[in-house]
């Protein structure tokens, strides 16, 4: 392939993209795909708009920061990064490509967006351990992860920065913390040093549950009880197993049902690429319980917690702020206050005010003013029945199908998708200062007039001014609802706000097996945050809040009230989307950046970037028309368009999905 | 640009548009033609289902093509077997839901489904049910398909619970269904079957107390919806009161004897039956109405021979006994005495109270507690101070007079659209409140002066009325029901709008009319007052017509035994 490819294009975008990963596939037969948004959108809309358009892949390791994985994926995205950097150090034959009035720019080959990777397992890992090995570990704050007996044997990962040791993701006993010494080293011989740590940590857990074991009668535990339990329980090796039941994103997010994305999605009927399902319910975490926030009038009429008089000033309030701008009387003289105190000024009980300012604006109880906060209830208002009884939508099988639905309709109007294809540099133009074209691995030059690129690629040089934000994130496999109901199959999202000054609210999104996201009879739990310190040290509080760990031993009222822990992970992700162009040193004009994800719960952001860089590169163009009807398309000879045209509808979704899914259209 | 698609222009989509539908057109029209001629020539085979399933398959609302299909299905009953009949159900069944998806509020394909499942020997009714409820999934306000759901409920026989679920599960999603309140308000009485009472029942009180939180919850979210308003209302509606005579009187003077109905009836051959019996024996009478209309009435009246009246026994005995309505009275007139009559006092009959149910206080109590505390929140929201004032009369309409008119204030306020509806109401429960204080003093003068009265209603119940003030309102006409105050001797109106006077007619003892102040413009108006016999008194002051030239010649002429007329 790599040899035919031709050698001019107008837009070239180094991304990731769809991707068959031949490490998982070592595994597992499966195709993966990844793509950022913002470069897979401007994929789509320049092939639209007739540009001739590459994407390539210059990674040699899996990358991008919007991609879901199955759970082996994720066990070995995970492994990757105890790998990638083995690759550094290659052969720089394309330097002598350059010319003399060119100089070029490298393109890292590391990822330094991922940091503190942390993994625990908490479910039963094997069927066969007697009640008695799993009750000792009970004791243990979590059992490691690095279960010997399955390929996720290597799964944990020290992050490769300047880090100490000491945040080795398993939690030792407190009788081992000596043997652990808090050595630190240079991140090029972390990997092994980690892996050596790993084992040996690994044999000391256990001796340790061996020790446990000893001891046990001492420890007052239903062991019938908890038997019992475990048999209806999922175990390590089902998650393994059923693995490919998982779709996992890095990044959580949803759709507001009348987000940029969503109307971007209709006007280019991408929307026929996808299916979605209506988030089923808004969840508040107040005074130790997990409770519905009713938000919709259909919410207030049959809400068992408020009372009367409550749902009136609620229905009265969101009325209110659904065209607050025309009654400015109401709230001008507030503008200065926070949205907090203006909730109180407008004597919203207590029960209220909770639920208006995190559930439904989402605003910070410090920070948000009472417009940012009417501004924010307005969209919740605006979004909300749409599509159904909430204002936001997830896509079926994860977030990472949206990027390749963009990829897809560029693939349709004549985009080129480069497999497996690595990027050695760019090639800029001493005079002008342009970027000429790239080398790919091959050697091969290739010229174009646009070049876009993620700013993960970037090496440090480039970056070296930039200060990043993170992002915290958490993945959780649990073995039941946050909040019990008639129907097991809701996807609920429930905002836990800011414990304290300088931390940030914390999203949970509760993904149930309908959406084609987790095994039947687990959810899949994601907590995303802005990062204070390591995305565990920033979430655990709230995960031990909500969940219990599987191997704990349960108290008969605990355990209907809490969902139980079969398996986390923890990781900081990079968060550049407020970082402006000029923060790059010296970056040609034609070089474009897209930056990774951001911590918002839409997709505003990527959607806003990709237009921006859209109308730079075709100025004057519509943003995704919609495609025309095959029917009108005017056929001229051997048309390639309109065999492409053809094969979309080819493209069809899967039969596998839910009836219950939505595909996008107007509204009845 | 290179890489273009090239796509048809707007003007080529168009004209593949018209040709596309050209063709449809043609298509159409052949076919309904065909079936015509078919039907026409009698030949209703299976071929007419083949065209007509094309035709309705566009257009299911074309009710002839329907009744195509019915006579085929009825000639085919006759000729195929039991399984090919089966089959062709089936597939009946099918067409019909790809018709609903077409239009899901065709009139003609629901019908067509209920005529062919009523003709089924053992439909298969779950299936229909399920059917229903995937139809107001997806429109929750379907009455045609409520409609139909009503009809397979009762076909299945479903459990009344089991469909009041149904309601409850939709009223939760959208709870603006007037269709489901109503069908509440249907299954409920079946539910909760009550002794003594019409179909129309009342509910236990922990019934009604559980709809009543519910239905609350609805206007607490939403106070301007009416769907639960109206289930409120129907929840403390009473049910319509027992057929009665409420009053009898009996006048030597004018030799009549009047009757007051508790509702309009119609008296004559072939319509309601009164038996009148005077000292225990029957009597033949004609009876007819004071406004002379003969129509549906609550008051009819007889004229009685002199030998009921006369005067040597010390009483004579009228009993008047209503066949139809199970119900009768008795009035004596004692010698020596100019009348005498028997009524059911408004007081004791709570006869104005009909808006709302004679429930038990404590419910309406509380109903009234909630609603104020909901005005406390929306201060301008009509149906909810209707409710109050509707809820204030139903608990003591003296008590809360006062406040119930600042309510009216109000409601006329923040509803201008509606203000000569408020004022009629208003006219009305202030007739109300005077007629109960009148009763409660026991007497037979009626005062409304100054009252901003718009309207009179309730004329009936003043039968006995001698005195009545209505000076100083805003009153446009008196009505032809005001010929009911058979006893009425002075009427003072003076100081309203008043242009016509159709219900001063017949009025047997009437002697001073006072009208000063008022529109009466024509001489004709004042044609009714020519019927009432003993009118002396006429105050026409301050109306235009004085102004006429010649008016007091043409009085005199119009009015020749009324003694004194001022102009």
């Amino acid at each position: 392939m790599a040899n035919n490819l031709p050698s001019e294009f107008d837009v070239i975008i180094i991304g990731t993209v769809l991707k068959e990963n031949i490490l998982l596939s070592t595994i597992h037969l499966s195709t993966y795909s990844t793509s950022g948004l913002p470069e897979s959108i401007i994929a789509a809309a320049c092939s639209r708009s007739g540009q001739r358009v590459l994407h390539v892949d210059s990674r040699s390791y899996y990358g991008g920061n919007w991609a879901s994985f199955s759970f082996s994926g994720l066990l070995s995205w995970i492994k990757e990064y105890q790998e990638f950097n083995d690759s550094l150090n290659e052969t720089q034959a394309w330097q002598e490509q350059i010319l003399n009035n060119e100089e070029a720019i490298v393109l890292s080959r590391k990822d330094r967006t991922i940091q503190h990777v942390e993994v625990f397992c908490y479910a039963s890992q094997d069927f066969h351990e007697d009640v008695e090995e799993a009750g000792a570990l009970q004791k243990n704050h979590a059992s490691v992860t690095s279960v010997n007996y399955t390929e996720a044997a290597h799964s944990v990962y020290v992050p490769s920065e300047d880090e100490s040791l000491s945040t080795v993701s398993c939690e030792i006993p407190a009788d081992q913390t000596a043997s652990s010494n808090p050595e630190s080293g240079p991140e090029v011989n972390d990997v092994e040093a980690v892996a050596e740590k790993e084992n040996h940590c690994h044999d000391k857990t256990h001796v340790q549950a061996t020790k446990e074991n000893e001891k046990n009668e001492n420890v007052p535990t239903a062991e019938n009880n908890a038997e019992q339990l475990r048999k209806n329980t999922i175990t390590y090796s089902q998650i393994v197993k059923e693995g490919r039941r998982f779709n996992i994103d890095l990044v959580s997010k949803l759709l507001y049902s009348r987000g940029l994305l969503i109307d971007l999605l209709i006007k280019s009927n991408i929307s026929q690429y996808a299916e979605f399902k209506n988030i089923t319910r808004i969840l508040a975490f107040l005074d130790g319980r997990v409770e519905q926030v009713p938000c919709s009038r259909a919410d207030v009429f049959s809400s068992k917690q408020l009372t009367m008089v409550e749902k009136r000033i609620l229905m009265k309030f969101l009325t209110f702020c659904m065209d607050y701008e025309e009654h400015p009387e109401e709230y001008k003289a507030y503008e200065e206050i926070t949205f907090s105190e203006y909730l109180k000024m407008r004597k919203l009980t207590p029960n209220l005010q909770y639920f208006v300012l995190h559930s439904i604006a989402m605003t910070s109880e410090t920070t948000s003013t009472t417009i940012d906060g009417l501004k924010a209830t307005r969209n919740f208002l605006h979004c909300l029945g749409r599509y159904g009884n909430s204002p936001f939508l997830f896509p079926l099988y994860g977030q990472g199908e949206l990027p390749q639905c963009f990829c897809r309709m560029s693939a349709v109007f004549g985009g080129i998708y480069c497999l497996r294809h690595s990027v050695e540099c760019l090639v800029v133009d001493k005079d002008s200062r342009k970027c000429k074209a790239i080398i790919d691995q091959f050697g091969q030059r290739i010229i174009s007039k646009h070049f876009i690129v993620e700013d993960s690629y970037f090496s440090e040089n480039i970056c070296s001014s930039i200060q990043y934000r993170q992002i915290s994130r958490a993945v959780l496999i649990t073995d039941r609802s946050l909040l019990k109901t008639d129907s097991d199959q809701q996807i609920s999202i429930l905002i836990i706000p800011a414990s304290e000054a300088g931390t940030s609210a914390v999203r949970v999104i509760e993904l149930c097996s309908s959406t084609m996201t987790c095994l039947k009879g687990t959810y899949l739990v994601h907590l995303t945050c802005t990062s204070s310190r390591t995305a565990r040290e920033d979430l655990e509080p709230i995960v031990q809040k909500l969940f219990v760990p599987c191997t704990e031993m349960e108290k008969e009222n605990e355990e209907v009230a809490k969902p139980r822990l079969l398996w986390a992970l923890y990781f900081n992700m990079r968060d550049s989307s407020d970082v402006s162009r000029n923060s790059y040193n010296d970056l040609s004009s034609n070089i474009y950046v897209c930056s990774g994800p951001d911590c918002e719960l839409g997709n505003d952001n990527a959607v806003k970037q990709a237009e921006a860089l859209f109308q730079l590169i075709c100025p004057n163009e519509d943003f995704c028309p919609p495609p025309p009807n095959p029917e009108d398309v005017v056929l001229e000879g051997p048309s390639l368009q309109a065999e492409a045209l053809e094969c979309s509808s080819v493209l069809e979704v899967n039969s596998e999905t839910c009836n219950k899914s939505l595909f996008l259209g107007n509204p009845l | 640009m290179h890489g273009r698609l090239k796509v048809k222009t707007s003007e080529e989509q168009a004209e593949a548009k018209r040709l596309e539908r050209e063709q449809k057109l043609k298509l159409y029209l052949s076919a309904t033609e065909a079936v015509l001629q078919k039907r026409q020539a009698g030949q209703l085979d299976e071929s007419v289902l083949e065209l007509t399933s094309q035709i309705l398959g566009a257009n299911p609302d074309f009710a002839t093509l329907w009744n195509c299909r019915r006579q085929v299905f009825q000639k085919l009953e006759a000729q195929k077997s039991p399984e090919d009949l089966a089959a062709l159900v089936k597939a009946e069944l099918g067409f019909l839901e790809s018709c609903l998806r077409v239009n899901p509020k065709s009139y003609g394909t629901w019908h067509h489904r209920c005529w062919l499942l009523s003709r089924q020997p053992e439909p298969n009714w779950s299936r229909e049910l399920e059917l229903c409820a995937r139809f107001l999934e997806a429109d929750e306000r379907n009455f045609h398909c409520w409609d139909y759901r009503r009809f397979v409920a009762a076909q299945a026989v479903v459990p009344p619970a089991e469909e009041l679920a149904f309601t409850d599960h939709l009223i939760t999603r959208n709870f603006s269904n007037y269709s489901s309140w109503h069908y509440r308000s249907c299954l409920l009485p079946q539910l909760h079957p009550q002794p003594d009472c019409g179909p129309q029942g009342r509910l236990p009180e922990d019934v009604l107390l559980k709809e009543l939180e519910l239905v609350q919850n609805a206007f607490f979210t939403d106070p301007n919806d009416q769907s639960a308003w109206f289930y409120h209302r129907w929840l403390l509606g009473r049910a319509d009161p027992q057929d009665a005579l409420r009053c009898l009187h009996v006048s030597r003077d004018e030799a009549c004897l009047t009757v007051l109905f508790s509702r309009r009836l119609l008296v004559g051959p072939g319509m309601e039956t009164l038996l009148l019996m005077v000292d225990e024996s029957p009597l033949a009478v004609e009876w007819r109405t004071p406004d002379g209309r003969n129509q549906h009435s609550h008051v009819w009246f007889c004229d009685l021979p002199a030998a009921s009246l006369h005067d040597q026994l010390p009483q004579h005995t009228f009993r008047v006994i209503w066949t139809a309505g199970n119900a009768q009275k008795e009035c004596i007139l004692l010698k020596g005495h100019q009348e005498g009559w028997c009524r059911d006092s408004a007081t004791d009959e709570q006869l104005f109270r009909c808006e709302l149910s004679v429930e038990k206080s404590t419910v309406l109590q509380s109903e009234l507690e909630s609603c104020k505390e909901l005005q406390e929140l929306e201060p301008e929201n009509k149906w909810c101070l209707l409710t109050i004032i509707l809820l204030m009369r139903a608990l003591d309409p003296l008590l809360y007079e006062k406040e119930t008119l600042q309510y009216f204030q109000t409601l006329k306020a923040v509803d201008p659209m509606r203000a000569a509806y408020m004022d009629d109401l208003r006219s009305k429960f202030l007739l109300e409140n005077s007629v109960l204080k009148m009763e409660y003093a026991d007497v037979r003068v009626l005062h409304l002066a100054h009252k901003d009265l718009t309207v009179l209603c309730h004329l009936e119940q003043l039968l006995l009325v001698t005195h009545l003030d209505l000076s100083h309102n805003r009153l446009e006409t008196l009505p032809p029901a005001l010929a009911a105050l058979r006893c009425l001797e002075v009427l003072q109106a003076n100081d309203n709008t008043l242009t016509s006077l159709d219900g001063i007619t017949n009025l047997p003892r009437l002697r001073e009319l006072t009208l000063g102040n008022n529109c009466l413009r024509m001489l004709s108006v004042l044609q009714p007052l020519a019927s009432c016999p003993r009118l002396a008194l006429l105050d026409l002051q301050g109306n235009p017509l004085c102004h006429a030239e010649g008016i007091s010649e043409q009085l005199a002429e119009l009015l020749p035994s009324v003694s004194s007329i001022l102009t």
